[in-house]
């Protein structure tokens, strides 16, 4: 399998206080990897420096050619702001030169109506803003896809219907996936592998191996249950 | 005299402050681009000493004060509201050294008098750029605006985008500053944009809604200027204000 993001000795520091140290771990192209931990972990941390939107010591690497589509965990829009879903995705489908006819593709991909993407972004609820960004993401044929908690502030059935899109996306287009997120049980189904960071140290592998009990309450300093819907094997 | 074709610089100027403004209004850019036209002051200052073109003298001040915030905004992390502020401080203390009585109100008001030609060409290529750089950039700046980090994955040098907007900024506070001042050109800038926010709910909307205004208040602001025989700035300004304050009685669709 080719590799589609290599991380060797990344070092995130603010000041004097180092979030991530000497972090090592690879992607394999076209598998999922989800990033789990307690709060303060450096999870949001270590997307932003592999977005290069933070300075760091060691090295990322992306193959040539790679596109990210990136989902932020939170956007402050001021509900005034005088600009349409559609606005944001035309002004996307200009930067990334792809026809205006994209943005009607991802509308359909993301499920949300022309009505809903022609109202100022302020005004969407957090469900439909999410799916929006989706589609923005989803623009410009990306190869990875990176996401900081792209379910929060969706209600349940909607958070099961994102990420059974991001599956069917990455069955379909053959997409990288990378996503932080606290719901163990659908990181459980959904995550080829599984990189769990806490304040100490890191570990990487298969679910079945990161999502026991033991290693859980070591990373996040107390006991985790989470639920499993269907049976792991299935 | 005020004749048809002494329009044309202050109309261009002010289709310039519609776009630009539209776009420092939606970055919440709206205290820090007012004081960010204030830089021109002491380069105006410095200019009157050495008897220059005092236009020149604000253009190089804004130019260089622009790079200054957009470095420390960029090596520092220190917030662009706090920097600009000091900036501005700074620059209205010398300028306020540099410039006494009628030469400091004619900067900070704007001077009566027509541009030579020289001036008149070179402010009307400078206005076709600044517009053409709000037109060619508009999708890469709102995408900026919404987030710095989905510009960044999106391919966009953000860095680079932020710099040259402020750059086209200080041209368009350049521009203005003959007709309208260092304190009014500001206005210009901000008062349409806001006005626009209030009543649009599109990125099409805002910027048309934006530029009509300035070169509305523009235009019947010189008229009026011309009939009172008064200087046009402050009446520019005047009827800008008085828009915006009708505006708030137009409610939009969705409250």
């Amino acid at each position: 399998m080719p590799i589609a993001l290599e991380v060797a000795h990344l070092t995130v520091a603010f000041g004097k206080t180092r979030v991530i140290e000497d972090l090592s771990f690879e992607v394999e192209a076209g598998s999922s990897l989800a990033i789990i931990g307690p709060n303060g972990s450096g999870k949001t941390v270590l997307v932003k420096a592999l977005i290069g939107s933070l300075p760091f010591e060691g090295a990322i690497r992306w193959p040539p050619g790679t596109r990210i589509g990136y989902v932020p965990q939170k956007l402050d829009i001021e509900r005034d702001l005088p600009l349409t879903g559609l606005d944001l995705l035309r002004a996307k489908a200009r930067v990334s030169g792809t026809s205006g006819s994209e943005v009607t593709r991802v509308l359909g991909l993301v499920e949300l109506g022309a009505e809903t993407a022609g109202r100022p972004i302020g005004t969407l609820s957090g469900g439909q803003f999410q799916r929006l960004l989706l589609g923005f993401a989803l623009m410009g044929n990306p190869s990875v896809l990176l996401f900081d908690e792209p379910t929060a502030g969706v209600d349940e059935p909607g958070e099961e219907g994102i990420y059974s899109l991001f599956r069917r996306l990455q069955q379909e287009q053959g997409l990288t996936l990378l996503l932080i997120s606290h719901e163990l049980s659908l990181v459980y189904r959904f995550a080829d592998k599984v990189l769990c960071l806490s304040r100490r140290r890191a570990w990487i592998g298969p679910p079945l191996a990161i999502l026991t009990p033991e290693r859980l309450q070591e990373a996040y300093g107390t006991p985790m249950k989470f639920h499993v819907h269907d049976d792991p094997a299935g | 005299m005020t004749q048809p074709a002494d329009l044309l610089l202050p109309l261009a100027t002010a289709a310039a402050a519609g776009l630009i403004g539209s776009i420092a209004v939606m970055r919440r850019m709206t205290l820090a681009s007012d004081a960010l036209s204030h830089i021109a002051l002491p380069g105006i200052g410095i200019a009157i000493l050495l008897r220059l073109n005092p236009i020149v003298g604000g253009l190089v001040a804004l130019l260089l004060g622009t790079v200054l915030v957009w470095a420390l905004e960029h090596k520092t992390r220190i917030p662009t509201e706090a920097i600009v502020g000091v900036v501005f401080s700074a620059a209205l203390a010398v300028g306020g050294m540099l410039t006494s009585g009628e030469d400091l109100i004619e900067a900070l008001f704007g001077a009566p008098g027509r541009p030579s030609r020289p001036e008149l060409l070179l402010g009307l290529a400078a206005a076709a750029l600044v517009i053409a750089f709000a037109i060619v950039a508009e999708s890469r700046l709102v995408i900026t605006l919404v987030s710095p980090d989905l510009a960044r994955t999106a391919g966009i040098d953000v860095s680079r985008l932020n710099l040259l907007f402020l750059l086209a900024f200080a041209a368009t506070v350049a521009l203005g500053l003959r007709f309208l001042g260092v304190l009014l050109m500001g206005s210009l800038v901000i008062i349409p944009a806001s006005t626009a926010k209030h009543l649009a709910r599109s990125l099409h909307a805002m910027r048309w809604i934006s530029v009509a205004i300035a070169m509305l208040s523009t235009a019947v602001g010189a008229l009026v200027a011309r009939a009172l025989h008064r200087d046009a700035g402050p009446i520019v300004i005047t009827i800008a204000s008085l828009i915006f304050f009708a505006s708030l009685w137009t409610r939009r669709g969705d409250d």
